[in-house]
């Protein structure tokens, strides 16, 4: 390759050029990218603030107005059904698919009906799971819309997402905390629970805050399973649920001038709580790069890739795109 | 890495004080636990991972059954046909139904290409912007806006894309594109009428802001995962910034690129509330890429509420929800054959 690349040099002008470029694509597709998440969220926040009260948050919704107190409640209590459901299910499964299934090919990336699953569930169309939902457990079962076929839809949801983060987080325990561990006699469970669980915890709770984040922002497979409703019910099954995302999603286009203001709070609340979560998960991830056994250096910073090569004897100096000749 | 299948070889002996006598009660249930405790997570870890497959097959059986009857009176004509209604009774059914979805199909398959399209060069020029030329200063926070962006609920994406994106776009952007567009063929397409924003377009766009979070965030990972060797040596034999890129980095990552881009592909199929918001939801196909249009998803969600009381018409939204699911299984299974096929990384030249 190298060979026939030199011998068919092309001319310095348009290499020249075709780097300048580049690096301008680069910087444009970058500016591209930001500008509108910019600003996406300067709107929310410009369109919340100028008539926000503080009172959204613990009156309730009315016909007329109100505000948005047992919406907010009911994000939250399917926040915390998601976390126990899917957080449960989705930590085992990943275990398994991590410690327990039988790798297939020695490439280290394992493929097998289960994971395919998994996968393939990842990207099952939510709609089409709410669908489901509606069908089997709305109807089929009798639950009418109601908190309890919300909570088991937004569950199947994101097990796959928490599955897939607690295999990455166990396969990044480093091997010699398992030989260790091993070494000093404990027995599989134990050394699996007290020494692999353990060093993985961190990147085990990203993953569950990142399925909370997306459990908070669904709509789509929660309008045929939770319905709406102003108030929070008392029951887990027979009556609607109240939620967050549908105020957005019906309030902008409400003819009761009232709900416009809502549906913008309810935007930025939930702005406020994936960010909360975002950041939480960050601040989670940085603990985690203590016991992660390669060192990825995610922001590419030469001071951290030094580092890197430094602990894995390699050459210091980086040099990544010389100048054009 | 690879150690950590196969440990049911290797369980230590415990010790075991069978000697004289039997030991006390607690004595003998801690030793029964501690024997027993990795058989203990192994059958619960194998419930758990057996969920997800059976929630699947549990969905996909559901749609089917509930489809069934429609099916053979829909026909080949739903995938094909042109004409959507629900039968001469109205919007509540009944005879004289015909249910060709192929303009439905068509603007799920459009919108998911359109987003594709501007994603997948965003993408990775962002991510090689952020990983190869910026400070780490810069490109942490950079890197982490992205994430946020990746989390914005999809319904506050679409308020913000009904009321100030697409606007803003039919005002500034579209006439523009509309009036140097030649009447030709394909670009005929983006000709005017340029509407008011709601459509084909904008959705795509709007689809693509979704989807460039997550193919960014891999491929930057990917980036950073290169090792630095075979670059340093592509820069040392004279190449250039593009050069390095184009013939180096972008090659070694590449099957990792497309596994996030079907990753993607696979969430635009399946977006309901933005399409819904933004699509302008019209049962047809669009005369230009700039007019409303409707994909399954979008479908389901502002059809099933009116056909709650019509046994037909709930069946063959379940044959669109199937349709919609055999696409998105079908798209993740080529992903995988693709990566697979393709090996995980490059050639493993110089340390790491």
């Amino acid at each position: 390759m190298m060979t026939s690349l030199l011998a068919a040099g092309p001319a310095t002008r348009r290499r020249r050029v075709s780097t300048r470029v580049w690096r301008g694509l680069t910087y444009l597709s970058l500016i591209l990218l930001m500008a509108p998440a910019a600003w996406l969220l300067i709107n929310v926040l410009a369109k919340a603030w100028p008539h926000w009260q503080w009172s959204v948050l613990w009156t309730q919704l009315t016909s007329t107005g109100g505000g948005l107190r047992d919406q907010i409640l009911g994000t939250l209590i399917l926040m915390i059904g998601v976390f126990i459901i899917a957080g449960t299910i989705g930590v085992f499964a990943g275990i398994h698919l991590a410690e327990f299934a039988r790798p297939r090919r020695f490439s280290g990336r394992v493929s097998g009906p289960l994971r395919t699953a998994s996968d393939v569930l990842a990207g099952f169309p939510s709609i089409v799971l709410g669908y489901v939902g509606y069908v089997a457990l709305v109807v089929g079962l009798g639950w009418k819309l109601s908190l309890l076929p919300a909570l088991i839809i937004l569950s199947i949801m994101v097990i796959p997402y928490i599955a897939k983060n607690t295999e990455t987080s166990l396969r990044q325990v480093p091997t010699g905390y398992r030989e260790g561990a091993e070494a000093l006699g404990m027995s599989a469970g134990y050394r699996l629970r007290k020494v692999v669980l353990k060093s993985a915890l961190p990147g085990i709770m990203t993953g569950l805050l990142l399925a909370l984040a997306i459990a908070c922002g669904e709509t789509a497979p929660l309008i045929y399973t939770a319905g709406f409703s102003n108030t929070l019910p008392h029951s887990l099954t027979g009556s609607q649920f109240p939620y967050l995302t549908y105020m957005v999603f019906t309030g902008y286009n409400s003819p009761e001038t009232q709900y416009h203001y809502l549906a913008y709070d309810a935007a930025l609340i939930l702005v406020v709580i994936v960010m909360v979560l975002l950041v939480l998960s960050r601040i989670v991830v940085t603990r985690t790069q203590r016991h992660s056994e390669s060192s990825r250096s995610s922001g590419g910073g030469l001071r951290a890739r030094m580092r890197a090569r430094a602990q894995k004897n390699e050459p210091l100096l980086g040099i990544t795109g010389a100048p054009p000749r | 890495m690879t150690a950590v299948g196969g440990v049911a070889g290797s369980v230590p002996a415990t010790p075991h004080a069978e000697s004289v006598g039997k030991p006390p009660l607690p004595k003998r249930v801690s030793d029964f636990a501690r024997r027993n405790e990795e058989k203990g997570w192994r059958s619960v870890a194998w419930v758990a991972v057996i969920l997800p497959l059976a929630a699947l097959v549990f969905a996909i059986t559901v749609l089917a059954v509930k489809a069934a009857p429609v099916i053979g009176h829909n026909g080949w004509y739903f995938l094909y046909g042109r004409t959507w209604t629900y039968g001469n009774q109205g919007y509540g059914g009944g005879p004289g139904a015909r249910f060709g979805a192929w303009a439905i199909i068509w603007g799920t398959i459009a919108s998911s290409v359109i987003a594709i399209v501007i994603a997948l060069p965003l993408s990775i020029g962002a991510a090689f912007a952020l990983t190869e030329r910026m400070p780490t200063w810069i490109s942490r926070p950079l890197g982490f806006t992205i994430e946020i962006l990746a989390g914005i609920p999809s319904v506050v994406i679409g308020l913000w894309g009904i009321l100030a994106f697409a606007p803003w776009l039919a005002k500034n952007v579209y006439p523009h594109i509309a009036s140097v567009m030649p009447d030709v063929p394909v670009l005929r397409y983006f000709r005017s009428p340029t509407g008011s924003g709601e459509g084909l377009l904008s959705a795509g766009i709007v689809l693509a802001l979704m989807i460039v979070p997550i193919i960014t965030s891999t491929t930057r990972d990917l980036f950073t995962q290169v090792p630095p060797l075979p670059k340093e040596g592509a820069s040392a034999l004279g190449m250039t910034d593009w050069e390095v890129a184009n013939k180096v980095t972008l090659p070694w990552v590449r099957s990792g690129i497309i596994g996030a881009t079907v990753l993607g592909l696979g969430r635009a199929l399946g977006e309901t509330i933005a399409i819904a918001m933004i699509g302008g939801a019209a049962l047809r196909i669009p005369s230009t890429i700039y007019l409303p249009f409707t994909t399954i998803a979008a479908t389901i969600l502002t059809q099933l509420d009116g056909q709650l009381a019509n046994p037909q018409g709930v069946a063959t939204l379940a044959e669109l929800a199937l349709v919609l699911a055999v696409i998105s299984v079908v798209v993740n299974l080529v992903a995988r054959l693709i990566v697979s096929r393709t090996g995980r990384v490059g050639a493993p030249v110089g340390g790491a």
